[in-house]
């Protein structure tokens, strides 16, 4: 018991030395590269199994007659996807060591899928893509690859798994790394570490290998423990969409009027000059408040209440800028779609409302640019219709003026959804350039 | 050819410099967020409210999120009638304290009312038929969203589910046709007679909750602190002694010092031995616990492998 109290008391004493903070990170990969393993590998040497759901693997993986403990089973979900042995949905994993706190996001791999993937890879601070040593780089990791850079996500680790199977030869692996930085460089990635891993084995996942002696890079989970998720940050450009407004109407709060809103982008500090869009009228912050107390100042990704010196009429959907840092405001749009429909196509002349930040807007779409080819990056030329999981440059035009940065800018305030009105089903993921 | 993308442009050193938020206020941020989504989007929202630790922190978040005006959705609490008395107390008082409209519908009222048939034996509970009364509640008050507690690292199926997640006019979710949740972009668009649950703590684990309960100083019902209780002993299970759940032969009554960690329907919620009386406490003991917390202490998951995905698609929270 006294032992047990120790252990406990100096974990607690390290998350509150350390500041502890999250990191949204998506697997990339198909069930033949070990992903499921891969994640189950991660959570198991990070202690962060339960005793029950081990049980639960352990007897899971005996009536299965996978013989050794199946550690891909730790995320597989859904009865549906049990029984084909895929997964199909978006499926998160939560995990902690002493340092960070994860949100192991896990998409399906296969092109059919690709949806889910973008849908998981919207939010991710990193991506691992997944490579099978004894394959090397193939249409596959063009095509994830693709995804994570079109996305934006800041940084990628290129997980060489399977190093067991080839020897654990350093030729190998520096074979495929070097395949794989060609591949990288037609793309925007702006952090690239390669790593040769086994998964099953557990070499260089959190322990580091005595298999791969010649290796003195970093494990994945170092990397993990250690990206600089907040400099990845836009934290210049002031933007902050207006939720909801706060209006007490007490007879103490008679006047009370707060913008309910989460800075997408920048710092807001009292004082500043500011411009609501679309309507350019100015004013200035005469307080910033969170939960009902006045606050300093607000920067990204927090959730505060702003308060203006003037009365000016800003509902939902309105965006409060910076007043010399404004954004574009059009109602002509160019952007990178994937397309998620099943059932629909997308065509000129469609319309569809347009979901960015909280305004939306209806929209017709005025051309198909070129669709892009996930798997050769090539570009196609006269294209009449995208169907699910194409991704294409597009043309629209919105009702309403959009006040939008370019997506790898700003990646809160240029993306931007199409939303099916009659279906009212999310058909597509903008990304406005 | 080549995507080619502009670069991002690199923030100064002094921004780098900066005190970095935490991880509970990232999640509390977020959460904050998709509350607001909602009020925003949504014409009659409502909270619903089990007197749970969960719910307690949704209320908590709603507060803050829309300071210092009240949170503007009632909060709905659908009561199996076989509640602990220490959860039903703190509800209420809870209400009162945060100025909030209480919306209280009871299974015994549907049961009553459409003839249902309550399972009956030792492990009978009525956890299933809250769905029936949940679904009435939303077509009474017409409502098109509805808060709840759930989190991702609960159970599989929840893993995989939304934070907006739509249900057709029958109450059911289709894990198969769910809209893909792009950024924090929420499309809460529906027809009349459909609705979105929305879980704003989806991303938290169960000791994030407890550390915010204890960062914020939230007062909790008294069973989830050591107390020493009668308690029936069935299957290595401890249940809270209490007329409404059938004994045999086979139970045993016995007297230890629990805790429970989550309060739900008595009929299906297991006390665990424990001795932790204060916040700091139970989180010990939760950062050393091997077991998880649904695992520990709700029987219903454990019936079959897909027992929650089951009752998903059936209505359930």
């Amino acid at each position: 018991m006294g032992e047990k109290q120790t252990f406990t008391h100096s974990v607690i004493q390290s998350f509150k030395i350390k500041q502890v903070d999250l990191l949204r990170f998506i697997t990339a990969g198909s069930v033949d590269d070990g992903k499921s393993t891969l994640i189950g590998r991660l959570l198991y040497d990070t202690k962060n199994i339960l005793a029950d759901q081990m049980e639960a693997i352990e007897r899971a993986s005996k009536s299965r007659n996978v013989g050794e403990i199946d550690l891909a089973l730790l995320t597989d979900g859904l009865r549906s996807e049990r029984e084909q042995g895929i997964t199909i949905d978006v499926a998160y994993k939560y995990f902690q060591t002493p340092s960070r706190k994860f949100i192991s996001i896990d998409a399906p791999g296969h092109i059919q899928y690709t949806r889910n993937m973008v849908t998981g890879a919207s939010n991710a601070d990193l991506a691992i893509i997944l490579v099978d040593a004894r394959h090397g780089v193939v249409e596959q990791t063009r095509r994830h690859s693709l995804i994570a850079s079109m996305l934006g996500i800041p940084h990628v680790i290129v997980a060489i798994n399977k190093m067991d199977l080839v020897g654990n030869s350093e030729d190998a692996f520096l074979e495929i790394a070097k395949s794989y930085q060609e591949l990288a460089a037609k793309l925007s990635i702006k952090d690239l570490t390669i790593i040769p891993v086994s998964a099953l084995n557990g070499d260089n996942i959190v322990d580091r290998s005595a298999n791969m002696p010649w290796y003195t890079g970093e494990t994945l989970l170092s990397v993990l423990e250690t990206v600089n998720v907040l400099k990845d940050q836009n934290t210049e450009d002031g933007r902050f969409s207006v939720q909801y407004v706060i209006r007490p109407q007490t007879e103490e709060l008679h006047d009370y009027r707060g913008y309910a809103g989460r800075v997408q982008s920048g710092t807001f500090k009292k004082g500043d000059l500011i411009k609501v869009l679309p309507s350019e009228q100015e004013s200035k912050i005469a307080k910033i408040e969170f939960g009902g107390n006045e606050i300093e100042e607000a920067s990204v990704l927090e959730s505060v209440t702003i308060l203006l010196e003037d009365d000016i009429d800003i509902s939902r959907g309105d965006i409060i800028v910076s007043l010399n840092n404004s954004p574009i405001v059009s109602q002509d749009i160019e952007a990178l779609v994937c397309w998620m429909d099943d059932k629909k196509t997308l065509k000129p002349g469609n319309k569809y409302v347009l979901q960015h930040g909280t305004a939306r807007s209806r929209c017709s779409i005025r051309d198909i640019e070129y669709q892009i080819d996930i798997n050769s990056y090539e570009k196609l030329d006269e294209v009449e219709s995208l169907k699910l999981n194409d991704v294409a440059r597009i043309v629209l035009r919105t009702a309403q003026p959009v006040a939008y940065d370019p997506y790898q800018k700003n990646r809160s305030n240029g993306a931007a959804i199409l939303i099916d009105e009659t279906s009212n089903v999310t058909v597509g993921a903008c990304m406005i350039e | 050819m080549s995507i080619s993308v502009k670069e991002v442009s690199d923030i100064s050193e002094a921004d780098a410099r900066r005190k970095s938020p935490d991880y509970l206020d990232q999640l509390e941020a977020e959460a904050i967020y998709v509350m607001r989504e909602v009020a925003g989007q949504f014409e009659r929202p409502a909270l619903l409210f089990s007197g749970g630790k969960d719910s307690i922190t949704l209320v908590r978040l709603a507060q803050k999120a829309f300071a210092p005006g009240k949170i503007p959705f009632p909060l709905v609490h659908v009561d199996t009638g076989h509640n602990f008395i220490e959860a039903i107390h703190y509800r209420d008082e809870l209400a009162a304290a945060t100025g909030s409209k209480l919306i209280v519908r009871y299974v015994e009222d549907t049961i009553k009312a459409k003839g249902l048939k309550e399972q009956t034996g030792k492990n009978a509970s009525r956890n299933w038929l809250q769905t029936f009364t949940l679904l009435d509640t939303i077509e009474e008050f017409e409502f098109d969203a509805c808060i709840g507690g759930a989190r991702r690292d609960e159970e599989k199926a929840r893993a995989k589910e939304r934070i907006f997640s739509f249900r057709d006019e029958f109450g059911q979710w289709d894990p198969k046709r769910q809209r893909p949740e792009l950024w924090n972009l929420f499309n809460g668009r529906i027809h009349k007679g459909e609705n979105v649950r929305v879980f704003p703590i989806s991303n938290w684990t169960e000791l994030d909750v407890w550390a915010y309960l204890k960062r914020e100083k939230i007062a909790l019902p008294s069973i989830y602190f050591a107390h020493e209780r009668e308690l029936i002993l069935r299957d290595g299970h401890l249940l809270a002694n209490t007329p409404v759940i059938e004994k045999d032969e086979n139970d045993q009554i016995v007297t230890r010092q629990v805790r429970f960690r989550t309060v739900g329907d008595m009929t299906c919620t297991a006390a665990v031995e424990s001795s932790a009386a204060t916040l700091d406490e139970v989180i010990a003991e939760i950062t050393v616990s091997r077991i998880s917390e649904r695992g520990e202490t709700r029987i219903d998951d454990q019936q079959t492998e897909a027992a929650m995905e089951d009752r998903k698609k059936g209505g359930y929270f």
